[in-house]
């Protein structure tokens, strides 16, 4: 049972790249946090620097009360579990699981104990004799975990553990740590690359890019109220429709309420719906159909905007806008559509994108 | 694609056929020859089918000894081949998995040079060093001992490197789970690197072992008393003669017996090969 504070955590490597500048958050006792990214954003060397296989330049990392800056990870009372699994190949189950323990000199029934306890737990019982090359990838990553589990550690790191699985199988085990984890209440960090995978995981979201957190919240604060365009953009899928604001100027109800230093108007795929009529204060967009997906429950129109002129010096991704209708029904590619937003709907951020602007 | 075509079988089995004829049939002449009498294989015309003298020329070479310039019976050169081709290959397995071992997880100020150093002993084989080599373990005063024997051949970077190519194959988040696992390094050496590289050790051991044995130079420079020499030199003595018909038959027998270690190290390690290829994944 622990929280986990980082305090202005860096790291520099030796050739000078500085490849996390300057960090701060806490995890509270028990809570889940996921910190999401793109590929290069530091997660992981974050989430090995709490782990202690990444030594930190600067800052203090403190579990449970204590600073583990100079610890050994053996010591920090983490478990960690990792994208490939590294499970030894050549140990049954049940010794992958009880080596940690052993080196710990737990009493042999002690371990007995707990290795069956979490075998049961992850349905495992079956398979402690075998080695991992018999097992499929669903069981070695549940190995994995209770490899994890069995140390009875005060805080669970996982490390893109889901992404060597295929769709369906990750979605269940999504499920299923999200379950253990609450059962046995400790603290976990999740690094992931997914942002579905971080929505639905996380008590709290961390949003990391280029070594720095963009923004920190429980994952609905974030989606509704994403700090910057990088946020905004990152986290959602399809994701946010963002525009200069000088391209939408035109279009949008009310204009003279928009804020001076607003440079970025983006509005969800979710928010727009077809109608002719602009709400009081909304935005109302003319597009011709290029694309449609069907998913389903819903669908997504591609459009391209017809309301602005050949020569306005818009980049091409800003004149394309992505609209989600409910169900199946959509438009004919090449036909014209409307797409309406309301005013409460409508994010504003600054023209660098850093900062969120009340609407 | 599975074709039968009986036609380029049969090419097939004629063209290994007669590999193997070529290379067994002067095996087979020495086994025929170490089974006449001395008189028969000196005068050039040796039957192709096994004489009646084997059983009397096997005893004979095995734990009599041959002429007066070979006195000693194949038995001890057999125990001097075996303790030295042992020692050489697996104390090179040793030094070797060790060296790897540090070169590959440990950071430590000069490890590129070290690593170099250790490859360019791959340019200097015994033969090219003999002289200072055999200085050096003369001035040990380890001439005429299994340890002048051993010692110098073990140095070499190929078992190093061997090692060296398979820990980097070795995932890094294995070390890293035993890290938090608590495992040391020597533990992480001893329950997870070493078990991963028992096909490797293998390998090593078949090629250093028959290294060892067919050493025939070395061997040849530092042994001086008969009980120490190997088999190899034992079949070359044997021939040693000056006036008198050289025996042949005991040389014939002497190189079957000095054939059959490494066949059998051959055959057995390559159950253990076939297994460990079949059952590793890293």
């Amino acid at each position: 049972m622990a929280n986990v504070t980082l305090r202005n955590v860096r790291k520099v490597y030796p050739g000078g790249f500085e490849a996390i500048k300057g960090i701060d958050f806490e995890v509270g006792d028990g809570q889940f946090c996921v910190l999401v990214g793109p590929s290069g954003c530091g997660k992981s060397t974050l989430l090995r620097m709490v782990a202690g296989l990444e030594t930190i330049s600067s800052g203090e990392i403190d579990i449970g009360g204590r600073i583990v800056n100079a610890i050994e990870p053996a010591e920090r009372d983490i478990a960690m579990v990792f994208q490939n699994y590294a499970l030894y190949p050549h140990m049954s189950v049940y010794n992958n699981m009880a080596y940690g323990l052993r080196n710990r000199r737990v009493p042999e029934n002690e371990i007995k104990t707990r290795v069956e306890d979490a075998a049961r737990i992850l349905e495992l019982g079956t398979m402690l004799e075998r080695k991992p090359r018999q097992l499929s990838g669903g069981q070695r990553q549940r190995v994995a975990m209770g490899r994890a589990i069995v140390r009875q550690p005060k805080v669970f790191l996982f490390d893109e553990p889901l992404s060597n699985l295929d769709a369906k199988l990750r979605i269940a085990m999504r499920v299923e740590i999200r379950k253990l984890q609450r059962r046995l209440a400790t603290t976990a960090i999740y690094v992931t690359h997914d942002q579905l995978e971080a929505m639905t995981l996380a008590d709290i979201l961390v949003v990391m890019n280029g070594g720095k957190v963009e923004q920190i919240g429980n994952p609905l604060e974030i989606y509704q109220k994403p700090a910057t365009t990088f946020v905004a953009s990152f986290i959602g899928a399809p994701p946010m429709n963002l525009m200069p604001i000088e391209a939408v100027r035109a279009q949008l109800h009310g204009a003279d309420a928009v804020p001076a230093e607003a440079g970025q108007l983006g509005i969800r795929p979710e928010d727009f719906e077809l109608g002719d009529t602009v709400p009081a204060g909304g935005i109302g967009l003319d597009l011709r159909v290029d694309a449609i997906e069907h998913v389903g429950a819903e669908t997504y129109v591609y459009g391209a905007r017809q309301d602005v002129g050949h020569n306005d010096s818009l980049s091409a991704t800003a004149n394309d806008v992505i609209v989600r209708l409910p169900g199946t029904t959509a438009p004919d590619i090449g036909s014209r559509i409307r797409a309406v937003a309301p005013r409460t709907k409508l994010h504003m951020f600054s023209a660098d994108g850093r900062q969120r602007l009340a609407v | 694609m599975v074709e039968h075509r009986p036609l380029r079988d049969l090419v097939a089995y004629l063209v290994l056929s007669l590999g193997v004829v070529i290379f067994a049939f002067p095996v087979y002449v020495a086994f025929v020859a170490s089974t006449y009498d001395a008189a028969t294989v000196v005068s050039g015309n040796l039957p192709l089918v096994p004489g009646g003298r084997m059983l009397e020329n096997y005893y004979r070479a095995v734990f009599v000894g041959g002429s007066r310039f070979m006195n000693q019976p194949v038995g001890v050169l057999l125990a001097n081949s075996f303790i030295t081709a042992i020692g050489i290959a697996l104390g090179k397995i040793f030094i070797s998995i060790l060296s790897a071992f540090a070169i590959v997880y440990f950071r430590f100020p000069f490890r590129k040079t070290a690593f170099w150093i250790i490859f360019i002993t791959l340019m200097l084989p015994v033969e090219v060093r003999i002289y200072p080599t055999y200085k050096i373990v003369a001035d040990l005063r380890m001439l005429d001992t299994y340890a002048g024997l051993i010692l110098p051949l073990i140095a070499s970077a190929t078992g190093t490197l061997l090692f060296r190519q398979f820990f980097m194959t070795i995932p890094d988040e294995l070390l890293e789970a035993s890290r938090i696992d608590g495992a040391g390094p020597l533990r992480f050496f001893w329950d997870t690197l070493l078990p991963l590289s028992m096909t490797t050790v293998a390998a090593l051991f078949v090629i250093q072992f028959i290294y060892g044995w067919n050493q025939y130079l070395w061997p040849l420079l530092i042994t001086t008393k008969d009980s120490m020499q190997t088999i190899v030199i034992g079949i070359k003595k044997m021939l040693t003669t000056t006036d008198e018909l050289a025996e042949w038959q005991l040389a014939m027998a002497t190189a079957v017996l000095a054939m059959l270690p490494p066949v059998a190290v051959v055959v057995f390690m390559q159950r253990l090969f076939v297994k460990g290829l079949v059952e590793t994944e890293k």
